[in-house]
């Protein structure tokens, strides 16, 4: 059976357990994260332990192993949104959305995730929702920018 | 090549090429460590064994840096023994403290570092992680919350076990070793060998207990509660009470399992006759039938279960035989229930043995006779230790007994079970009688003794040449399976035994014994069978009466039905 990340593993080499990390990332690019299948795929494709394969994926950051939600919600930990309060933001938006960060809602309207620097300290503290910037927020805003994007639904 | 360099004020003896520890344990310098395994490479993580490097004014780790000449090192200054305190202050600030109730009480690495740095107070609070204790697993429980991450279990499982079932998980303070995705051990490729508990320092890794329901079976009168030991059992167990190593007390073993209350003492070694008698059978009759070739012994659990997983195509070359346990469970509750008239759902079937896997054997389903478990709780040799201990025995004043008749007495081909290699050894004795009719002149086989990982030897029975191979260690058995399938190598028998030395070093045995500790059980073995004189299997005249009274032959309808089994490939996360 043709399997669904047949493709991407076919640009490179079997056993050959260096492209490990591009593999993964290439799956990420395509899946929105990685699933279990996919790793025990690459696990087989690589003849390497899914065990490493789960242990290097959870070191890094960029890797997630739930689906993305419809959207994808970063919330900035750098310094300056640190000093501004993204610990209160986080929680606020943990507290919305009822997940934790790294996670999905249930009903996958959401997804999660915490980012070091967004790189727009002017904007502190900032969240990105799909890639567009919510700058200064709080609590209340929060809610309302939560809200919007429900309501299109 | 060796040179001199100065340690503590004074000049040792360093060769090129090893280690700063190794130069400091061979002058009789001893500096602690935890992620260290020998014969392993070292990974430098745990920071204990630094030493402090007079001429760059650096904390060095001994374990992971080659000598040098002219180095000036100081094993024990003030900052070198403050550094590795701060190091077990820290793992003590996110570790659960709960010394009194741990397994690994008074034999716990952790503890006696705590102990020799002379850590007195809590110095360093900080939030502990909390974690899943998990103990999905028939064999072995997991409790992460004890677990230092020294990462020696990982490169035992990886490294020696070829099975890689464990790695870390995540990074920094959210560090953890677990199975892929965070699932539980029982899903893994995990075959339970237990060598990850004999490296681990803490009581991070244990073996699952079987102690209440064995201690309420032992107190109800309406239950014949029996006891049956593995070969390697009598020249490990001492150890567990500090006697020498390698001393065997089989019939101090004997006395002590009657009075803790064991109505019945069987000797395992003699279904290992008993498994040799069928194992030989089938090999004899797959080289005169054309069967297929090779055959692997299938005694070990361990082993059975990494074939299913990793090699599922080759299960065919398994003998069919069960292992000695499962062949002493089933004689018991079959022919020993009928003769002795004991209703077989009375009988409680307990057996002690050097090993963590066979707890998941017992409870496998093709190991239950119509409903009815062969053997109901497997103790590890520790366990047995602990058990004595719990009825406050004391094996230095009490006197020898045997085992009882029948499935008590054993040849001396039995008892080399525990030792790598000794399955094969006992084969060949038995199946050069069953081809020639004669016996064996020369019973010894040197070539396949000892520790390597692989042996192999050649044999000539009257026009046939058969060629055999010995391995111990899964990742040995997963090279040499490989160069098989490449059709690099034949043979027509190949025994495997999970454990690096077989038995003697199971993963259900004395934890923290030295390579010469293990030495000295396998010599006892070998001296136990150049002094006896039944020395095959087939000469052992309890199995000789078996046959006669019960099973009838080797590989017969009875035999088929009680001593024989099939496998099947496993679905694990590999």
């Amino acid at each position: 059976m043709e399997t669904k990340i047949q493709g991407i593993l076919d640009r490179y080499p079997a056993e050959k357990t260096e492209n490990l990390i591009p593999i993964l990332q290439d799956i990420q690019d395509h899946d929105g994260f990685l699933s279990q299948e996919s790793v025990i795929e690459v696990s087989k494709y690589l003849k390497m332990p899914s065990s490493r394969i789960f242990g290097v994926a959870t070191f890094y950051n960029q890797f997630r192993f739930t689906p993305l939600g419809k959207y994808h919600i970063q919330v900035c930990r750098g310094t300056a949104c640190h000093v501004l309060g993204s610990v209160t933001v986080l929680d606020e938006v943990e507290k919305n959305i009822g997940v934790k960060a790294g996670q999905t809602s249930r009903d996958g309207m959401f997804s999660l995730e915490v980012v070091a620097c967004i790189g727009a300290c002017g904007l502190a503290p900032v969240i990105a929702i799909n890639g567009n910037f919510h700058a200064k927020v709080t609590c209340e805003s929060i809610k309302e920018i939560l809200d919007n994007y429900r309501n299109q639904e | 090549m060796s040179f001199l360099m100065e340690v503590n004020n004074k000049q040792i003896e360093a060769r090129k090429g090893e280690t700063i520890l190794d130069a400091l344990n061979r002058n009789g310098l001893k500096v602690p460590t935890l992620c260290h395994l020998k014969g392993s490479l070292p990974t430098g993580s745990c920071r204990m064994c630094v030493v402090e490097n007079l001429k760059t004014t650096k904390l060095i780790t001994a374990c992971s840096t080659p000598v040098e000449p002219g180095m000036v090192l100081l094993t024990h200054s003030p900052r070198v023994i403050d550094s590795r305190k701060t190091i077990v202050e820290l793992l003590l600030s996110n570790h659960p403290d709960d010394c009194l109730f741990c397994v690994r009480n008074k034999n716990c690495e952790l503890q006696d570092l705590s102990e020799e740095l002379h850590v007195r107070e809590r110095r360093i609070k900080g939030v502990k992680n909390v974690h899943h204790l998990d103990r999905s697993s028939a064999s072995i429980v997991r409790d992460p919350d004890k677990c230092i991450l020294c990462g020696r279990c990982v490169r035992v499982c990886d490294e020696v076990m070829g099975v890689s079932c464990i790695d870390f998980i995540n990074r920094g303070s959210q560090s953890v070793i677990g199975v892929a995705f965070n699932k539980s051990i029982n899903t893994s490729s995990c075959v339970n060998c237990g060598q990850c508990i004999m490296v681990c320092p803490t009581g991070a890794l244990s073996e699952k207990s079987h102690f209440p329901e064995l201690i309420a079976m032992l107190n109800n009168p309406e239950k014949t509660v029996v006891v049956q030991y593995a070969p390697s059992i009598s020249v490990s167990l001492a150890e567990e009470f500090n006697m020498a190593p390698g001393t065997d007390i089989n019939g101090i073993m004997n006395a002590a399992l009657r009075k803790i209350g064991f109505k019945h003492v069987f000797d395992t070694t003699f279904t290992a006759d008993l498994t040799i008698m069928e194992e030989a059978a089938e090999l004899v009759q797959r080289i005169t039938t054309g069967g297929t070739l090779p055959m692997f012994t299938s005694c070990c659990p361990g082993w059975v279960k990494f074939a299913e997983e990793f090699y599922s195509e080759l299960i065919h070359h398994l003998s069919s035989c069960k292992s000695p346990q499962q062949m002493m469970g089933a004689v018991i509750k079959s022919y020993w229930a009928e003769k002795t008239k004991t209703k077989p759902e009375n009988i409680y079937s307990v057996s002690v043995m050097p090993c963590t896997a066979k707890k998941f054997e017992a409870q496998r389903e093709e190991m239950t006779t119509m409903g009815i478990t062969e053997v109901d709780a497997v103790l590890t040799t520790r366990e047995l230790g602990q058990l004595i201990h719990m009825y406050g025995i004391d094996l230095q004043n009490i006197a020898a007994e045997t085992a009882d008749s029948p499935l008590g007495f054993r040849s001396s081909a039995g008892k080399l079970f525990g030792a790598t290699g000794g399955v094969m050894e006992a084969a060949i004795r038995t199946a050069y009688h069953m081809i020639t009719g004669n016996e064996l002149i020369q019973f010894k086989i040197e070539a396949l003794r000892g520790f390597d990982g692989c042996k192999e030897a050649q044999l000539t029975i009257n026009d046939l040449t058969i060629s055999v191979a010995v391995v111990n260690g899964l990742a040995n058995a997963r090279k040499l399976v490989e160069s098989i399938k490449k059709g690099e190598k034949q043979y027509h028998f190949i025994e495997i035994m999970a454990c690096p030395g077989g038995c003697i070093n199971g993963g259900g045995q004395h934890i923290g014994a030295s390579e010469s500790a293990v030495k000295a059980r396998m010599k006892t073995l070998y001296d136990i069978d150049d002094k006896e004189t039944i020395k095959a299997s087939h000469k052992n005249p309890e199995i000789q009466q078996i046959y006669k009274e019960f099973l009838g032959e080797p590989l017969g309808h009875k035999s088929h039905e009680l001593l024989h089994t099939h496998y099947c490939k496993r679905n694990v996360l590999l």
